[in-house]
């Protein structure tokens, strides 16, 4: 089961004497159960158009997808979104934030804060709930962002760069969270970086995808993410000779689609 | 050797390089610094220049009365009334007409805005009568209020209403389009119906320029006033100003000026605070 993409291709039509523009050109991608997969390529490659398609928020041009078995045809709750940044709600404080897809629901509040809370301390960030999100750092926005994506049980998490914005150090920190929150709730997961390290890093599968017209061109399945899991240390992980190899081929691959671009 | 540091520079050095700022302040933000005082020291020669232009009868108190003319006014006005209407009832009809027409342009103006803001067929129908009456002066449409609606209260209050009208509108309209993509995206996520898109991000984030909105809007209401009041009112702040222009009783025009003043100050000042308790996070996500 799980989300199956097949044959999946977005045209944007022809605007202001630009011809139309091929997003994604026949994409083909199965995530199972468990599985997390992360997108990696240059920008233009129809990254964001792809978590798009499978939030719902976009129809292919042709082609279908299916999450376990049934036809993709909106967004809903089986499939949560985590923003990059700006998609927090600055009027409601942590708690409420965290609670909001289940407001959304119609759950009632004492059953929703009893659930908010359970994520709220799952992401370390009991003792903030009454801060006013527009007061927290970076990372812990973030943390406020996926805290309010699990409340509502979903199937699949989309992340959309969800670290794209935090500095170095957090982000570090926010990668090993996310991989222990991934290991307790198997959820399964769709992200997308720009950055090499951090799709090695985490992902169990990794699809490189190239622009015009955005494509899958490569795919490995990567170990890195459960050997940090069963108790290496992260660094160790990402110090290893198969991690820098892998690294080095597919940083060769993404400049390569850059330099074809310039 | 280092450069004499504190030497002081010149007005047009100032004006032409930025220095280094103290700690705490942050380099090269416009207009940066307290200004309290400065405002309270403008007040404070404006009314000594007043008194004095007065005091050494340099213009004819016909024109510009002294200060003290005014307040001693005030406290005949405020013991006796005038023209037979007590002085606070003049007051209580003219912040009954504005804040009533105010009142009103919000229970229509915020959700025809809201509205307009959301659906391409809403601002299609309601833009072009908005947009075309929206520049015309007030007194303008004056007599063709009169001529339709009678010299009643209707008038008057229409003609505040409709000044109010526009900039609320507008303001609710823009508003709608303050809500981040991300934020409607993580509502319609969950499952949210347009609805409860409109109710939980839509209408929240638009708060602070539907506040911003009603400021200026309540601003166009007292400057209606004394047009509404123009014709055929008996009592009122701007019937005050008005006929007491006409028997050159300039300490009563220039009172009732100083009255509508501090009650739309008063007015504004409560609703920036309403501002802050309300929406505290405006500007900061």
């Amino acid at each position: 089961m799980g989300l199956s993409v097949e044959g999946v291709s977005v045209v944007y039509p022809a605007a202001d004497r630009r011809p139309p523009v091929e997003a994604l050109s026949n994409i083909n991608l199965q995530i199972e159960n468990d599985d997390f997969v992360v997108a990696l390529g240059a920008s233009g490659c129809g990254k964001s158009t792809l978590l798009n398609l499978i939030a719902g928020f976009l129809a292919p041009t042709s082609g279908s997808l299916e999450l376990d078995g049934n036809t993709v045809s909106g967004p809903g709750s089986d499939r949560a979104v985590v923003f990059q940044k700006h998609a927090l709600l600055p009027w409601l404080n942590v708690l409420d934030n965290v609670a909001f897809g289940l407001e959304i629901q119609g759950i009632s509040k004492e059953k929703r804060y009893e659930i908010a809370n359970k994520f709220i301390g799952l992401l370390g960030l009991d003792g903030f709930q009454d801060s006013p999100v527009y007061k927290l750092s970076g990372g812990m926005q973030q943390r406020v962002g996926i805290a309010r994506a699990l409340t509502c049980d979903p199937k699949l998490l989309l992340m959309d760069e969800p670290l794209g914005a935090l500095d170095a150090l957090t982000r570090e920190k926010a990668q090993e969270l996310i991989l222990n929150i991934w290991n307790t709730t198997h959820k399964s997961v769709f992200f997308i970086t720009h950055s090499v390290e951090e799709a090695l890093f985490m992902g169990t599968k990794l699809i490189v995808m190239s622009p015009r017209p955005g494509r899958i061109t490569n795919s490995f399945d990567l170990p890195f993410s459960r050997q940090f899991l069963a108790g290496t240390p992260a660094r160790q992980v990402k110090a290893s000779t198969e991690f820098i190899k892998l690294r080095e081929d597919v940083l060769k691959i993404i400049f390569a689609d850059e330099e074809a671009a310039a | 050797m280092t450069q004499p540091s504190a030497k002081p520079l010149g007005l047009i050095a100032r004006l032409s390089r930025a220095r280094p700022t103290k700690p705490g302040e942050i380099y090269g933000v416009p207009g940066q610094g307290k200004t309290i005082w400065l405002s309270l020291g403008s007040i404070a020669v404006f009314f000594c220049f007043w008194w004095l232009v007065t005091a050494m009868g340099w213009v004819k108190p016909l024109f510009v009365p002294s200060p003290f003319a005014i307040v001693d006014k005030f406290i005949t006005i405020w013991n006796t009334g005038y023209t037979g209407t007590p002085f606070l009832e003049h007051v209580w009809i003219s912040t009954l007409r504005v804040f009533g027409a105010f009142g009103l342009a919000c229970i229509i103006g915020l959700p025809l805005g809201l509205a307009m803001g959301m659906s391409p067929v809403m601002s299609g129908i309601f833009d072009p009568p908005i947009e075309f009456y929206r520049p015309i002066p007030p007194l303008a449409y004056l007599p063709l209020m009169i001529i339709w609606f009678g010299i009643g209260e209707t008038s008057k209050v229409l003609l505040i209403f409709l000044s109010v009208f526009a900039p609320v509108v507008l303001g609710a309209r823009s508003g709608v389009k303050s809500a981040a993509i991300e934020q409607i995206h993580a509502a319609y996520s969950f499952g949210a119906t347009r609805w409860q898109v409109m109710r939980h991000v839509i209408m929240p984030s638009a708060l602070p320029e539907i506040l911003t909105a009603m400021r200026i809007g309540i601003g166009f209401g007292w400057t209606t006033l004394v047009a509404a009041e123009m014709v055929a009112a008996t009592k009122g702040l701007g019937y005050m100003v008005l006929s007491a222009s006409q028997f050159l009783q300039t300490p009563v025009v220039i009172m009732g000026i100083f009255v509508i003043a501090i009650i739309a100050f008063a007015f504004d000042f409560v609703v920036r605070m309403v501002e802050r308790r309300l929406v505290p996070w405006k500007g900061k996500m």
